[in-house]
């Protein structure tokens, strides 16, 4: 199976294990720019890892990732750090904003991390920030602010760099319904109106809902819905 | 729920006398509704009309005369196709899903795919839904949250059975 | 029930303290260690009052001079005999019965026979080593024995007893004395030098501070798990009074553990400080013994401070059942009680400024606490320090970013955990300064010009002047010999008045020590212009009747030889003479001086040494020997002086470097343990691409910061110190640049290992792992 074309970000036959434990055996992906894809399963199927993989976090054992058509493996890891500064934007489910910076500076980040001033790199954050409707808690840190609101800050964080691929991994885990809905329409949103795809792994439907289809993981085996049937 | 796709998928484990299938059926899945024997045989002459099954033997002897009977090939390609169909998302369709999970581990199908067309199924629904409450007003948003969660319980449970299908295989193959 | 309950509680606690899986054991592990260096300095801090007593004792039991007496079968002639070797001090006494009842020094079985020695273990060792070869060429003796402890003040004493003959016919000048026992008979003992015991009391405040800064650390080691851990217990039902109890316990366990490695500590260190010579004192090790009072104390203090430290550290914490609460926010620092600390500290020392050289005594109260006043004060400054200059830093790298905002969410823990580090610099570099200016003022203010001769000997009336000039003319390393005759004249036969030195010797060497106008042999001339000589212009008048060595009451009959103030007598100007002071008086040329005055001159040699020969002075030393063992030639030099010193301040250096390899050793810990805890956080750090080299340098900021300002702080307040110290003691103030930038640089290696020594972790914990939810 070769990846479809016109594909932005597209893996094979993964391989990875920790030791003994398989978390990927020969898992496949494919995404187009502005596509937005669920990837889901039960715990413990490698939808992580498969994510981490893909976002050139872990180095797979075997398997192709190509993105723009550059093989990741063939990059060092300063490399992909690079890209991932660059190209890629992450939401985790928690602990991802640094506590003792201020909103704003923890969305500055990835922009300082690329060279940006930082007066100018709290700037764009700052309009981040409003899209999100977060711009109000830009002085706060972290530990001031409820779970959905850091979690929109986080998502702020992950598009401040206008990435071409936003991972996100459980990025309602810890939400509520309604700030986990709220937090999803913003970011598909947001990804929808600069064109970027969206690589969401979850275990909820209607977070997936959200996605234009689902690859399902199991057992280190993937499965994309959309072409099966 | 379909009787006839159901007593079809028991027969593919071996052939059976009618008595036989409604006692199977009714230790399977009819726990609170056990299945009228008129059902079984006037389900039974449609297959065999439908050429999905055959009869295999009739015994005589005292009492009603007994027919055993044997699936055909084309009984066997119902069956699949109708377990790799997935149901139509609507409310309170896990007694059917489960007879099909169950069968297909009788059969010796593949039930986690069977979950998972499912849910490509119902998720495809959800995004229709989805799209709609982002659109709509508040009433809509209503409407439509009431639906995603009805789908999403289903898909719950779906996603449940599919952690407990080694558990399920060893109890319906006991 | 009560005490069941607390017993279980505190029980639990120390449970906890041992099982933490291996990072409990290592905290654990670090704060016994921390607690037991403190208890063995404390231990041997104890038992110094002791061991001084014990010196004092021996000091004692071998003196001889109250016992002078009459010749009999129960007296022993006694000469004391003293040289150095290499700048360390060798006594010896020459001893030579008169009877069959002498009595026999302690630490002697026997009395060694003339050409025979008993030697100190010291001693011996050096005499039988290579390096003890020249000091064996002046000491030839057959070595017959060695001294016993009882006639030894300390262990490293470079001691001996020889035996001698004819020493009766020196009894007159002063070297030999006849007694008929040993032992002091008034209670009359000597007073310590108060600037020793100044150092003494210094060392020990300077070293247990920071191990006390350390205890009250290393006791909060692990805090932020230990909250985590009581907040579980309080949801499964303890109380709140329980959960001190049992932070208690942990504290407790840890205190317990470090008082027993203390006392191994303590054991070890007093073998050591046998072999050990601080100011040419040595202990001991049995002489080290704490009063058991004392003992009790510290067994019962540490283990309470500890407890107390813990409930201080609990005391504006609220555990909760599902997680610990800080009650409101600390309010903001201020300066002005902090800095009442330090200044407290150099009011209560201010008073004894300059009571170093009158002998006067420093209230070892007021010092302590002095001292104790103002390190404390470098641990209240520094947080309010770290907190004020910390919120000041501006914009960065985002490294720099990082940390400072980390710093600035809790400054309190990084100032704590610099403290210790603080506080031992500051202890050092003022402990550094002080002995370094004891050390100059004991090597270097001699005031002798010794480019120009290096050493005197007074030749015994035995030994002519000539020959004694010859043997050192052939010794090597002896660059030149200018040999005098010296002798007094008064203006009477007995009890004169008015009187003034002569000096006899060639006109060369006359020259070395006065401005002459011209000089053949025969002149005799009269110096002016000598400091504090106003009579020799009074009796320079020619044909005046002088006599040498005149009789003085009281004492023994002198020669009261007559010489006559000659006709040509002329004037020479003052110089400073070879032995760096005016020379005064008479000179004469030997033909101008009668041979009837001879006998009342006696003989001096300067010698001026070749420095390029590394033992000139050694070899000197040992012809001198050679030519009279009972005489010892004076040192004019004090270059060789200062090894003994280097050897101090290396161990003091060594010893703070321990303290502060320890306090690194546990900045270590807690900053694994902050890094364990912020896993996730790092993983999703890389996720986004953060450079390994950013998140690596904001962790050396963050270290670095509080250490920068903490050894900033500790340099002031060091200099402050060491400058009162010094005023204390009466030295020459001087900045020891040295050790000051030799103890920041520990401070910043300490900092820099640290660095080092967490990325690995650092590096591991980058890993996406840590992403991992499962």
């Amino acid at each position: 199976m070769t990846a479809p074309a016109g594909s932005l970000l597209a893996a094979e036959e993964l391989r990875k294990a920790y030791g003994p434990t398989v978390a990927l055996d020969g898992a496949a992906f494919s995404i187009h720019p502005g596509e937005v894809v669920a990837v889901m399963g039960p715990s413990g199927s490698g939808k992580s890892t498969l994510l981490h993989c893909l976002a050139g976090i872990v180095t797979p054992d075997s398997g192709s990732i190509t993105y723009h058509g550059r093989e990741l493996a063939g990059m060092s890891d300063a490399q992909r750090s690079a890209l991932r500064r660059s190209e890629f934007g992450f939401v985790f489910q928690f602990g991802q904003l640094v506590p003792e910076l201020t909103c704003v500076e923890n969305v500055a980040l990835p922009l300082r991390l690329n060279g940006r001033p930082r007066k100018e790199a709290e700037r764009s954050a700052l309009s981040w920030m409003e899209r999100l409707e977060v711009d109000d808690l830009a002085k706060k840190r972290p530990g001031e602010v409820s779970g959905g609101q850091g979690q929109r800050v986080a998502v702020a964080r992950a598009l401040v760099t206008n990435p071409r691929v936003l991972f996100a991994d459980e990025p309602t885990g810890a939400l509520d319904s309604l700030n986990g809905e709220r937090v999803m329409e913003l970011l598909t949103d947001a990804a929808r109106s600069t064109n970027a795809a969206v690589v969401l792994v979850t275990h909820e439907a209607r977070v997936a809902a959200y996605s234009d289809r689902e690859v399902v993981v199991r057992d280190g085996k993937s499965r994309d819905m959309e072409r099966v049937v | 729920m379909s009787i006839g796709h159901t007593l079809l998928g028991l027969l593919e484990s071996g052939p059976r006398h009618g008595y036989d299938l409604k006692r199977a059926f009714d230790e399977k899945f009819g726990h609170d509704r056990p299945l009228h024997y008129g059902q079984v045989y006037s389900t039974m002459s449609r297959l065999l009309k439908n050429g999905l099954v055959e009869v295999d033997g009739i015994e005589s002897g005292g009492g009603p005369e007994r027919k055993r009977y044997a699936i055909t090939d084309a009984g066997i390609t119902d069956v699949a196709r109708w377990l790799a169909t997935p149901e139509k998302p609507e409310p309170y369709l896990q007694s059917t899903l489960y007879t099909k999970v169950v069968l297909a581990l009788l059969t010796g199908r593949d039930a986690d795919g069977i979950l998972d067309t499912q849910r490509s199924e119902h998720l495809r629904s959800m995004r229709v839904l989805t799209d709609r409450k982002r659109k709509g007003d508040l009433a809509d948003q209503l409407i439509c949250d009431h639906a995603l969660f009805h789908l999403e319980a289903d898909l719950r449970w779906l996603e449940l059975t599919a952690a407990r299908l080694d558990k399920l295989r060893e109890a319906v193959t006991r | 029930m009560k005490a069941g309950q607390w017993v279980r509680d505190l029980g639990m606690g120390a449970r906890f303290a041992v099982t933490g899986g291996r990072e409990g054991w290592v905290r654990a592990l670090l704060t016994a260690v921390g607690v037991g260096l403190g208890v063995a300095l404390l231990l041997l801090t104890t038992s110094i009052p002791n061991a001084l007593a014990a010196r004092d004792e021996r000091s004692a039991a071998g003196s001889s001079l109250s016992h002078q007496a009459p010749k009999g079968d129960d007296t022993l002639l006694v000469a004391d005999v003293y040289t150095e070797f290499r700048g360390e001090t060798v006594q010896g006494s020459a001893l030579e019965p008169e009877g069959p009842r002498a009595p026999l020094p302690p630490g002697l079985r026997r009395f060694p026979a003339q050409g025979e020695m008993v030697v100190s273990p010291a001693l011996k060792e050096l005499l039988l080593s290579d390096s003890g070869k020249l000091l064996r060429e002046r000491l030839p003796d057959r070595i017959v024995g060695t001294i016993g402890d009882s006639g030894l003040i300390g262990p490293a004493d470079l001691t001996f007893f020889r035996g001698a003959d004819g020493l009766a016919s020196r009894l007159d000048g002063g070297t030999v004395i006849r007694i008929d026992g040993f032992g002091e008979r008034a209670g009359q003992s000597d007073a310590w030098d108060p600037v020793l015991i100044l150092l003494v009391m210094v060392v020990f405040v300077v070293l247990l501070m920071p191990v006390a800064v350390f205890i009250a650390a290393a006791v909060r080691f692990g805090g932020e798990r230990r909250d985590r851990r009581l907040a579980a217990l309080r949801l499964v039902g303890a109380d709140s009074r329980m959960t001190r109890r049992i932070a208690a316990g942990e504290a407790l366990a840890g205190a317990v553990l470090g008082l027993v490695l203390g006392a191994g500590f303590f054991l070890l260190g007093r073998q050591a400080a046998g072999s050990v010579e601080v100011f040419r004192v040595s202990v001991f090790p049995n002489d080290l013994q704490p009063s058991p009072v004392l003992v009790l104390l510290v067994a019962v203090a540490v283990p309470a401070a500890a407890v107390l430290v813990t409930l201080f550290a609990l005391r504006g914490v609220v555990i909760e059942p599902l997680g610990v609460v800080r009650t409101a926010r600390p309010a903001r620092r201020r300066l002005w009680w902090r800095l009442l600390l330090p200044l407290a500290g150099l009011a209560l020392l201010y008073p004894m400024i300059g009571q170093g050289n009158d002998g006067g005594d420093f209230n070892a109260y007021l010092v302590v606490g002095g001292v104790m006043l103002l390190l404390i004060g470098v641990t209240a400054l520094l947080p309010w320090a770290v907190e004020t200059v910390v919120a000041r830093l501006g914009s960065g790298g985002v490294a720099w970013q990082l940390a400072v905002r980390r710093l600035q969410l809790s400054s309190g823990t990084a100032a704590r955990m610099v403290n210790g580090i603080a506080v031992a610099v500051a202890g050092s570099i003022a402990l550094q300064m002080l002995f370094a200016g004891v050390d100059s003022d004991y090597t270097s203010d001699t005031g002798y010009d010794v480019s120009r001769a290096q050493m005197q000997m007074s030749l015994p009336a035995e030994v002519p002047l000539a020959s004694a000039t010859d043997r050192f003319r052939r010794t090597e390393g002896v660059r030149a010999v200018y040999p005098f005759s010296e002798g007094y004249v008064g203006e009477r036969r007995t009890d004169p008045e008015r009187g003034t030195s002569v000096l006899a010797g060639s006109c060369a060497e006359l020259r070395e020590m006065a401005r002459l106008p011209s000089c053949h042999d025969g002149d005799v001339f009269a110096v002016r212009g000598a400091e504090y000589d106003t009579d020799t212009p009074k009796l320079a008048v020619p044909g005046r009747k002088l006599y040498f060595d005149p009789t003085y009451e009281g004492d023994t009959k002198g020669r009261e030889i007559p010489w006559t103030v000659p006709d040509g007598i002329r004037a020479a100007q003052a110089r400073i003479g070879l032995t760096g002071w005016h020379q005064g008086g008479f000179l004469i040329t030997p033909g101008a001086l009668p041979d009837a005055a001879a006998p009342a001159l006696t003989g001096q040699i300067y010698l001026k040494l070749d420095p390029s020969v590394p033992d000139a002075w050694e070899l000197a030393l040992n012809t001198a020997a050679a030519l009279d063992p009972l005489t010892a030639p004076m040192e004019l030099s004090a270059t060789e002086r200062n090894d003994r010193f280097d050897a101090i301040r290396t161990g003091l250096f060594v010893g703070a470097t321990c303290v502060l390899a320890l306090i690194g050793a546990s900045l270590l810990i807690s900053q694994l343990e902050q890094l364990r805890e912020r896993r996730k956080l790092l993983s999703a750090l890389v996720a986004f691409g953060t450079r390994r080299r950013t998140l690596s340098l904001s962790l050396l900021w963050q270290t670095a910061i509080p250490v920068a300002l903490g050894l900033l702080l500790a340099s002031v307040v060091g200099l402050a110190l060491g400058i009162v110290l010094m005023r204390m003691a009466d030295t020459t103030v001087r900045v020891d640049w040295t050790s000051l930038l030799s103890m920041t640089g520990v401070g910043a290696a300490v900092v820099l290992a640290v660095t080092l020594l967490s990325l690995p972790p650092l590096l591991r914990l980058m890993r996406p792992d840590g992403l991992r939810t499962e």
